[in-house]
C-alpha cells in the first residue's frame, strides 16, 4: 500500500497548493524578480519548444520594463497564455518574443477602494472568482469569469487576456460591459490612458490598442445599491465550450422594485459585443414583468448580426439571444431585489 | 492487500471469477509510469513529420523534395517513390495507397510525404518545404453525391460487387450486401401499421485520448523493431510489412500501453512511415500525431443514409421490414455496411424482410472500426421505427420488443440459429427496474432501444509459466484496453486455485508469444481467455502427473483442489503449487505450457437501454437525467470492468446521438478538427450510467463468457431520438440531435 499512500499525500499537497493559489491577494505573492533578460533556464523551455523555433521569453517585473520590451518589433504580451499557446500550436504566426505579464505585481492583484474595484489585467480568473466580496457585488461578472474553461484553465486565464484576445464569444466581456468597466492601458511613451471595455475589441482578433500598448488594470465602479448583474451563455455541452450566444444584463431597482437602470450586452452574435439600448429601454421603468421582458427579448434578437458557422446558425443565435436576455434579466432582478435594503 | 473487495459478487461455484481485483496495470497507469506510444526515447532518435494533402481529391502531378532534403537537421525524406507499387488483393492495395498516396490524394489529410529530422521543428519545416503540384479534381462528400449518376469517381476500376448482373462500368459503390427472407409485398399487405422514414448519421470519431504514435529502429542488417500503441501488434506487423514489401518476420513489434482504441487502432498509419524513415536515415525515428492529424487522417465511423420501412400487426407482431442503407467508406472500400445489414434486424423475428447495404467511397478519411462497427446506424433506423409503431399501436416499447424478441433456436435474419441468449432477460430487467416507473415532468421524455452485436472469435495464443516460487506468469499477445490483464489473472487464478495476486499477466511482443489477432470484436476475454484457460489446464495436468509420480500412484488418484495436488483418498499430504515448483528439478524440469486456438463458441451480445432526458424548449438544450443499461455478459469475470464497458459504450453513443459530427467546408476540408468544436461529451454532461449486468452463460465458453465491449454503443442513438420524440412531439431522423436541430424542430412544429 506504500505507493498508494504516497500518492494520496502527493494529491493532498497539490490540492493544498491549489487552495493557496486561490487565496484573494491584494498584491502579488513573493515572486522572484526575473528581470528583463531573456531566460535560458526553465521558464523559456516550454515556450521555445512550441514549434521548434527560437522564440524569446521575457518576464519583466515592472510595467516600465514591460513597456521597454514592447518597443521591440514583433513582441507580444501574454498573461495566462491559454489563448496564445493554442493559437501558436494551431499555426498562427509566431512572435519573435513573448512578454509574460504575470510577474508584475500590479497585474496580478485584486484591490477594492470605496469608489472602485481594480483588477490586475493578468490576475488568474480563479483568484477573482474566489474573492467572496467581489463575487457578491458582481455575481454576473464572477459567473462569466468562472465559466472560462476548466479549473486548470482558470488558474491561468485572465480578464485582460479574455478581452484582448478579442473573440466575439469571450465570456467575461459582456459582463464587464454591463458593469461599465474601463481598462487602464500602459502606452508606448510610458504613460497611461483609460478607455471603456467596449472600445477595446474592434473585430474578431483585433483591438484598439496601439503597438507597444497593453492593459494594466480593469476598473469597475462599486455597484450602486439594489443593483445586480447576471451572465448566461448557451453552449451545446455543459462546460469546456465556446459560447454560441452570451448575454450580460445588469439592473438597478428602486425601493418599490421598479427598474431604474438597465444594461444589456450580447456576445457571439456579432463581430464585437453588442449593447442593446432598445432592450434596456424596455426594462427601465418596468417591474421586469412579462410584457417588458418580451419586448426586451425581441429587441435583443433584433440587435443580433450573427453568422452561420459550425457552432450555430443565424436563426438559432438570434432566437436564443432573446431567450437568454429574458432569463438573465430575471436573475439580475431577483439578485437586485435580494440586495434591497442593504447597500451593496 | 485485499484483492476481492466484494466477495459477495463472486459467481456461484467460483472463487475468483466475478471478484473485483485491483487491475494489475492500475498502479502504473495512475502514477504516470505506464509507457504509452509516445513515451519512448532512444539514443540518436529522430522525429518524423508527415506532409498531408490539403485537397479532398487531386492528382499528384509532381513532388519535389530537393529543397527539403538540404534543410538543417533533415536525415530522410520519403514519398511514394520509397514504397513498392501496390500489389495483391484490392484490400492490400488500398492499405498501401492509404499509407502513402500514389497517383492521387483522396481526402484532406492523405499522406503525401514524410520527413525525419533531428528536431520536430526541423521535420515540420522541411515537410512544408516539399513542393507538391496538384491537379485538383471534383470531390464527393456524401453517399448521395457519390452515388449520383454523374459523380466524380475516386477509383477508375471500382466495380460494384454483389449485384446481379455485374455492372459494366466503375462507380463509387464498392459492394452491396443483401439479406432477405419471406415475401416483402405480402408482409406489408398483412401489416396493420406501416412506419417509414429516411435516417442520416454523420461520421463520428472514437476520440481516444492517446493520439497514434510509433517509434521504429532499423538495424543495418534490415531487422526492425517497432514500438507502437495499437489494438494488435501482430496485425500491425502484418500490415506494415505489406506496405514495406517485407516478410512480416523482419519486423518485431513491441506493444506500448494503449490509451484507448475502440476499433480505431486496428490499422496502420504512422508505422510503415516510421520504419522506412528509420531505414533510410539509419537512426531510430519517432512519429506522433497531433489531435488535428488524428481527426483529419485516421478513421471515423461511417456517415450513413438509411431508408427504412416496417410493418406491424395490431398486436405488435413485426411482419415486414425493408432497409436500404448506404454507408460512407471514406476514400477506400470497406465500410461496415455488411455488419450493419446483418445486425439491423438481428434482435427480432420477422417473417418478411429485405436488407440492402451499400459500401460507398467518398473523399473523406477511410473509416475505421468503431465499437460494434456498422450496428449503431442501422439500429438507429430500426429502433426508431419500432418506437413509432409502438406509439401508433398504443403499446409499451418494451412489450413490443418482447413480442418480437429472438430466443434460443430462432434463426437470425443473417442466417444462423441462436444458441442460448439473454436478450429477453435484458428487456425484463429494464421493465422491472424502478427507473422505468419514475414519472416524468414537462419537457421530459423517456426512450427505449435495444441492440445486438456479434462476438468475434479469431486466433489467440497464450503461454503460462510457473515460477520457481510457485507464482504464475500469463503471457498473451492481446493489448489490454479494457482491463483484460485483470480478467486473464482472475481466470488463471480460478484454474490454479491460487490468489489472483500471485498471477502476473503480461502482454508479450510478437516474438515472445504465439500469434494473436487484435483486441477487438469483443473477443479478448472470450478467446484469449479461452487460450489462457487451456494453457493453465495443460500445466494442471502436468502438475497432477508429477504428484502422481512423486506418490507413485496412478494419475486418477490425484486431483487438483484449492491450489494443491491431493490424493483422492487423503493418504498423502497434499503438494502445493509452491512445493511442486520447488521440486521441478526432480520431476521433469520447468513448468510451462502454451495454447493456441481459433476460438469457437462465440456468444451473441444483447443490450436494452432506457434514457430519460429533459429538453429546454427555448434553447433546444438536452439534459440527460438518468440512464439505465442492461446487457447480457454471459459471465462477468471482473464485474467492474464489465460495468465500465457498459457505461463507456453508452457515453460514446450519447455523444454520437447529441453533438458529435465531422463538419466539412465546401472544399471538403474538415472544419472542426479539435476537441473544442468536435464535441465529445464532457463529464458534467453525463448522469451516472446505471448498469444491470445480466448473466446468461454462453454455452460455448468454459466460464460462460460473452464479449461485452461493443454492443453498449448500439442502442443510445435510437434511445435518445425516441426520448426526444416523446419530449417534444417531433420525430427527428437526422443525427446529431444538437440544440440547433432540436430548437428548429420545436419552433417549426407545424411544418
Ligand atoms: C480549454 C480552454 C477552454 C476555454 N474556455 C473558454 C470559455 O469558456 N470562455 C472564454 O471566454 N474563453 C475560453 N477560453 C479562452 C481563454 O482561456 C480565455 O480567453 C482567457 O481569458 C484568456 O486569458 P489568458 O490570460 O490566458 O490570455 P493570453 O492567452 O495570455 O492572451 C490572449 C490575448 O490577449 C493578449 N493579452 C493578454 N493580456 C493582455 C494585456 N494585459 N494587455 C494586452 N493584451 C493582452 C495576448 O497578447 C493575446 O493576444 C478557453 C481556452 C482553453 C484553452
Amino acid at each position: 500500500m506504500g505507493t498508494l499512500s504516497r500518492l494520496a499525500r502527493r494529491l493532498a499537497d497539490l490540492v493544498g497548493a491549489h487552495r493557496a493559489a486561490l487565496q484573494p491577494a491584494v498584491c502579488g505573492p513573493g515572486i522572484a524578480k526575473l528581470g528583463a533578460t531573456p531566460l535560458d533556464g526553465l521558464p523559456s523551455v516550454g515556450l521555445a519548444r512550441l514549434r521548434g523555433t527560437h522564440l524569446k521569453y521575457f518576464a519583466p517585473s515592472t510595467v516600465e520594463e514591460a513597456v521597454g520590451l514592447l518597443a521591440q518589433p514583433n513582441t507580444k504580451v501574454f498573461a495566462g497564455a491559454t489563448d496564445v499557446i493554442p493559437q501558436i500550436r494551431a499555426g498562427r504566426p509566431e512572435p519573435d518574443a513573448l512578454v509574460d505579464l504575470k510577474k508584475i505585481d500590479r497585474l496580478i492583484a485584486v484591490q477594492c477602494t470605496d469608489a472602485k474595484w481594480i483588477i490586475g489585467a493578468a490576475t488568474p480568473t480563479a483568484r477573482l472568482t474566489a474573492n467572496a466580496e467581489f463575487s457578491a457585488e458582481f455575481p454576473g461578472l464572477a459567473e462569466a469569469a468562472g465559466l472560462i474553461g476548466s479549473d486548470q484553465v482558470q488558474s491561468r486565464s485572465s480578464l485582460g487576456g479574455n478581452l484582448c484576445n478579442a473573440s466575439p464569444a469571450a465570456d467575461s466581456v459582456p459582463a464587464m460591459i454591463v458593469n461599465g468597466a474601463r481598462v487602464v492601458i500602459a502606452t508606448a511613451n510610458g504613460g497611461t490612458r483609460s478607455v471603456a471595455v467596449q472600445d477595446v475589441p474592434t473585430g474578431p482578433g483585433r483591438t484598439s490598442l496601439a503597438p507597444g500598448e497593453f492593459v494594466v488594470e480593469i476598473e469597475v465602479d462599486r455597484a450602486p445599491a439594489r443593483t445586480a448583474d447576471a451572465y448566461l451563455r448557451m453552449i451545446p455541452r455543459t462546460e469546456m465550450d465556446i459560447a454560441v450566444v452570451g448575454v450580460g444584463v445588469r439592473v438597478t431597482l428602486d425601493e418599490s422594485g421598479k427598474v431604474t437602470d438597465a444594461l444589456v450586452a450580447l456576445g457571439a452574435v456579432a463581430p464585437t459585443v453588442v449593447r442593446v439600448p432598445a432592450a434596456e429601454a424596455a426594462l427601465i421603468g418596468s417591474t421586469l414583468d412579462d410584457a417588458a421582458l418580451a419586448v426586451a427579448a425581441a429587441a435583443a434578437s433584433a440587435a443580433c448580426n450573427p453568422i452561420d458557422d459550425k457552432r450555430g446558425t443565424i436563426a438559432y443565435r438570434t432566437h436564443v439571444a432573446g431567450v437568454l436576455t429574458r432569463r438573465a434579466a430575471v436573475i439580475a432582478g431577483q439578485r437586485a431585489a435580494e440586495k434591497n435594503g442593504a447597500s451593496r | 492487500m485485499t484483492i476481492a473487495e466484494d466477495p459477495a459478487t463472486t459467481a456461484p461455484g467460483y472463487k475468483w471469477v466475478g471478484t473485483r481485483m485491483i487491475r494489475p496495470d492500475g498502479f502504473e497507469k495512475v502514477t504516470g509510469r505506464a509507457r504509452f506510444g509516445a513515451d519512448l526515447k532512444l539514443n540518436g532518435m529522430l522525429y518524423g513529420h508527415v506532409l498531408r494533402s490539403p485537397h479532398a481529391h487531386a492528382n499528384i502531378v509532381s513532388i519535389d523534395t530537393s529543397e527539403a532534403e538540404k534543410m538543417a537537421g533533415v536525415r530522410a525524406v520519403i514519398t511514394r517513390a520509397d514504397f513498392p507499387a501496390p500489389s495483391g488483393p484490392a484490400g492490400d492495395q488500398d492499405l498501401q495507397r492509404n499509407a502513402m498516396a500514389r497517383e492521387k490524394v483522396l481526402y484532406e489529410g492523405h499522406v503525401v510525404a514524410a520527413v525525419a529530422a533531428q528536431t520536430r521543428g526541423q521535420a515540420k519545416a522541411a515537410a512544408e518545404a516539399i513542393k507538391v503540384v496538384y491537379e485538383v479534381l471534383p470531390h464527393v462528400m456524401t453517399v448521395d453525391e457519390a452515388m449520383a449518376p454523374s459523380a466524380a469517381l475516386l477509383h477508375p476500376n471500382l466495380m460494384t460487387k454483389g449485384i446481379d448482373p455485374a455492372p459494366t462500368g466503375p462507380s463509387n459503390v464498392a459492394s452491396r450486401a443483401l439479406y432477405q427472407g419471406g415475401d416483402l409485398d405480402l408482409g406489408f399487405a398483412e401489416s396493420d401499421v406501416v412506419v417509414e422514414g429516411t435516417f442520416t448519421t454523420k461520421p463520428v470519431h472514437h476520440g481516444y485520448i492517446e493520439p497514434h504514435a510509433a517509434v521504429a529502429d532499423t538495424t543495418p542488417n534490415g531487422r526492425t523493431t517497432l514500438w507502437c500503441s495499437s489494438q494488435g501488434h501482430f496485425t500491425m506487423r502484418a500490415m506494415s510489412a505489406k506496405v514495406l514489401g517485407w516478410e512480416p518476420s523482419r519486423l518485431k513489434v513491441i506493444p506500448a500501453e494503449i490509451g484507448g482504441g475502440f476499433g480505431g487502432k486496428t490499422t496502420i498509419y504512422l508505422e510503415p512511415l516510421a520504419v522506412r524513415l528509420s531505414q533510410k536515415a539509419g537512426r531510430p525515428v519517432k512519429m506522433v500525431m497531433s489531435r488535428d492529424e488524428v481527426f483529419r487522417a485516421t478513421g471515423p465511423a461511417s456517415g450513413t443514409k438509411i431508408v427504412a420501412k416496417m410493418g406491424f400487426k395490431n398486436d405488435g407482431t413485426m411482419v415486414a421490414a425493408e432497409l436500404w442503407m448506404a454507408y460512407e467508406a471514406g476514400a477506400f472500400a470497406g465500410s461496415p455496411a455488411g455488419a450493419g445489414s446483418m445486425t439491423a434486424l438481428a434482435p427480432y423475428t420477422v417473417a418478411n424482410f429485405l436488407i440492402e447495404g451499400f459500401d460507398v467511397v467518398v473523399n473523406k478519411p477511410k473509416v475505421a472500426a468503431y465499437r460494434a462497427p456498422g450496428a449503431p446506424m442501422s439500429s438507429f433506423a430500426v429502433e426508431s421505427l419500432i418506437d413509432e409503431a409502438a406509439t401508433k399501436i398504443g403499446m409499451d416499447p418494451i412489450e413490443i420488443r418482447l413480442k418480437n424478441a429472438v430466443t434460443e433456436g430462432c434463426q437470425a435474419t443473417y442466417g444462423p440459429k441462436f444458441p442460448r441468449i439473454g436478450f429477453v432477460e435484458t428487456l425484463e430487467a429494464i421493465k422491472n427496474h424502478p427507473n422505468y416507473q419514475i414519472p416524468l415532468g414537462p419537457n421530459q421524455g423517456r426512450g427505449v432501444a435495444s441492440g445486438f452485436w456479434f462476438n468475434a472469435g479469431l486466433n489467440s495464443s497464450a503461454t503460462v509459466h510457473v515460477n520457481e516460487d510457485g507464482n504464475v506468469i500469463v503471457v498473451t499477445g492481446s493489448p489490454d484496453i479494457g482491463g483484460s490483464r485483470a480478467s486473464m489473472a482472475l481466470m488463471a487464478a480460478e484454474e490454479f486455485g491460487i490468489d489472483a495476486a500471485r498471477i502476473q499477466p503480461v502482454v508479450g511482443d510478437t516474438e515472445s508469444v504465439g500469434y494473436n489477432d487484435q483486441t477487438g470484436g469483443s473477443r479478448t476475454t472470450l478467446a484469449t481467455g479461452a487460450a489462457v484457460i487451456e494453457a493453465c489446464r495443460k500445466i494442471l495436468a502436468d502438475l497432477r502427473g508429477r504428484a502422481a509420480k512423486q506418490w507413485d500412484v496412478p494419475l486418477d488418484k490425484v486431483e487438483w483442489v484449492d491450489g494443491q495436488a491431493q490424493h483422492v483418498d487423503g493418504t498423502q499430504p497434499p503438494l502445493s503449487l509452491e512445493d511442486l515448483a520447488k521440486g521441478w528439478n526432480r520431476t521433469g524440469g520447468p513448468l510451462t505450457a502454451s495454447a493456441a486456438l481459433n476460438a469457437r463458441g462465440v456468444g451473441s451480445a444483447f443490450s436494452t437501454q432506457v434514457v430519460d432526458l429533459e429538453i429546454d424548449p427555448d434553447t433546444g438544450h438536452v439534459t440527460v437525467l438518468r440512464y439505465l443499461t442492461a446487457q447480457d455478459a454471459g459471465r462477468a469475470i471482473h464485474p467492474s470492468y464489465v460495468e465500465g464497458q457498459l457505461q463507456g459504450g453508452v457515453v460514446q453513443g450519447l455523444g454520437w446521438a447529441l453533438n458529435e459530427e465531422y463538419i466539412f467546408d465546401r472544399n471538403g476540408k474538415m472544419e472542426n478538427a479539435s476537441f473544442l468544436d468536435y464535441r465529445i461529451p464532457v463529464a458534467s454532461d453525463m448522469p451516472m450510467i446505471d448498469t444491470i449486468v445480466v448473466e446468461v452463460p454462453n454455452p460455448g465458453h468454459p466460464y460462460g463468457v460473452r464479449g461485452v465491449g461493443e454492443v453498449g454503443i448500439v442502442p443510445p442513438l435510437a434511445a435518445v431520438a425516441n426520448a426526444v420524440e416523446h419530449a417534444v412531439g417531433r420525430r427527428l431522423r437526422d443525427l446529431p440531435l444538437s440544440p440547433v436541430r432540436i430548437l428548429d424542430a420545436i419552433l417549426n412544429k407545424d411544418c
